[in-house]
């Protein structure tokens, strides 16, 4: 029972340093080198200890430090405690997303089976989304209570386009639910060994509608009217400072990681390498006895989920850097007249092809 | 060990529920109602029903949300009268739903009371899933279901018309 609960511990400590201790910090950084290059500028390399700059991965640094001593500014006739809890709101379940989310498959370990994944629920795949659409009320609570039309038109635009948008993220992953017949994230995962049955080629047209609409919920470029700079100062967050705008900040790449993991999950083979299946990459290592092997398969299966991960945030920001942001008008229709008769036709046309093969 | 984890989580629950009714502020309400409806959540979880469980935070926070969007758009334009009154002529229909709120109360405590205790139901292993939800949907309940379906179909076109003849 120890061993158990300690393997869980090291499991949920490994999740949470590399998503809020790894990824989130040098994601802010790659944003800022990434655009600089894409944009011809030589980009963030100010910040230096003793003239040295690391290719401005300082930046990091003087960012938390900045954020950390500004003043905490509540603003006049804004609801406090509201005001104060919006941020707690919106990043509690971007960290939380990551409780069900395997980054491994099932090894044996000296006797121990471990399955690299915290909890794994059977319906895994709707507790990201309920746990994910919750993150809205952080968003619409931090423009509500800021007492001002800036925050509150951004709040406003970011319920509508939060619920436009999950109707067709719904309706994606059903014909996901549909081709692998569960809703467990580890199943769903290990169905995928074979390169073939990825879903990105069982379910070509989900996986364009299933990003679009991930995109969308985490307001990023295109689709970030509810913060668009040119028209509402910064939208929702316009009256936050210091550490509340950073928790905004974090729960921004924190769910670029989680988006990146449910894609990868859902339609890149999760942690399997193409045309190598898990029982040929044991065999490979088999001079290192049963658990040595397996060891060394998991480290490598952790490593291609993370790679994958990386890529898949890597195309998140070059689409950032590319697009400029759509009308809101452009977003309603995109999201209702589009995305939604798509993603239903999708669905449809899933379950007769699959009637067809059985 | 349940019983651990039941006791303060009824609590917050029962406590954000008197805050749903007790605030002064529609949004503090409806942040409320989220946090009890979490709370409802997490007693389902505690008897082993996951599905239920996360369609009750699904389901809820859809809704509420659109509540938060009433509240944000009809009630809070009048910067004046933030607080909520409560209108005298309402006071009587408050306290006839009260009323018949108690006989409902009453009628489920007697049911609860007059239960034996001693031995609690075996829970069988596939309580809860999805599929068990699934089946039960679509064979014992398929009526019910179906009818359900038709409502809120209903609804949606109504809501539709209703709408056009507006904008047109």
């Amino acid at each position: 029972m120890w061993i158990d609960l300690a393997i869980t511990m090291v499991k949920i400590i490994f999740i949470v340093t590399i998503t809020v201790g790894f990824f989130a910090p040098v994601l802010t950084w790659v944003e800022r080198k990434q655009s600089a290059i894409m944009q011809d500028r030589i980009g963030a390399n100010r910040a230096d200890i003793l003239g040295f700059t690391a290719l401005g991965l300082f930046h990091i640094l003087s960012d938390a430090i900045k954020m950390f001593t500004k003043e905490d500014f509540i603003p006049q006739g804004a609801n406090r405690a509201l005001h104060t809890m919006a941020p707690i709101i919106a990043l509690t379940p971007a960290i939380l997303t990551f409780a069900v989310i395997p980054f491994g498959g099932q090894y044996t370990l000296w006797g121990k089976d471990v399955n690299l994944v915290i909890s794994d629920l059977d319906v895994g795949l709707l507790f990201v989304f309920a746990i994910a659409s919750l993150a809205t009320y952080g968003y619409v609570v931090a423009g509500w209570s800021s007492n001002n039309n800036w925050s509150l038109l951004g709040a406003m635009r970011t319920a509508s386009q939060m619920i436009s948008y999950e109707v067709t993220m719904g309706l994606t992953i059903i014909g996901v639910l549909m081709v692998y017949s569960s809703m467990q994230l580890t199943q769903i995962g290990a169905a995928q060994e074979n390169f073939w049955r990825w879903g990105i080629f069982l379910q070509p047209l989900g996986f364009f509608m299933f990003f679009a609409a991930s995109i969308a919920e985490n307001k990023r470029i295109p689709f970030d009217a509810p913060e668009a700079e040119s028209e509402l100062v910064a939208g929702y967050f316009t009256e936050y400072s210091g550490l509340k705008f950073g928790m905004f900040f974090m729960a921004e790449f924190i769910e670029m990681v989680t988006i990146g993991a449910i894609v990868t999950i859902l339609f890149f083979g999760a942690w399997h390498i193409p045309f190598l299946t898990t029982a040929t990459l044991l065999s490979m290592f088999d001079f290192l006895g049963d658990s040595g092997a397996n060891l060394v398969v998991m480290l490598i299966h952790i490593g291609v989920f993370f790679g994958k991960v990386t890529i898949s945030i890597f195309v998140q920001m070059v689409i950032r850097w590319t697009l400029p942001r759509f009308r809101y008008d452009q977003i309603m229709k995109l999201g209702w007249k589009i995305l939604l008769p798509l993603s239903l036709a999708n669905v449809v046309v899933t379950g007769i092809v699959i009637l067809a093969l059985e | 060990m349940e019983l651990l984890i039941f006791y303060p989580l009824a609590l917050v629950s029962v406590g954000l529920a008197l805050g749903v009714v007790l605030n002064k502020n529609p949004i503090g309400s409806a942040v409320c109602l989220i946090g009890m409806m979490l709370g409802l959540a997490a007693v389902f979880v505690l008897l082993q029903a996951h599905f239920l469980a996360i369609l009750q935070i699904l389901i809820y926070a859809g809704a509420i949300m659109v509540l938060f969007m009433f509240v944000i758009m009809l009630l809070n334009l009048r910067d004046d009268d933030k607080i909520w009154k409560v209108r005298e002529r309402n006071i009587w229909l408050s306290s006839l739903t009260g009323a018949m709120m108690v006989g409902v109360l009453y009628k489920i405590i007697d049911i609860i009371a007059g239960a034996e205790f001693n031995a609690p139901a075996k829970v069988p292993d596939e309580f809860g899933t999805v599929e068990m939800v699934g089946t039960a949907l679509f064979t014992d309940f398929v009526l019910p279901f179906e009818v359900a379906s038709i409502l809120l179909l209903a609804a949606m076109v109504g809501s539709v018309v209703l709408a056009k003849s507006k904008v047109d």
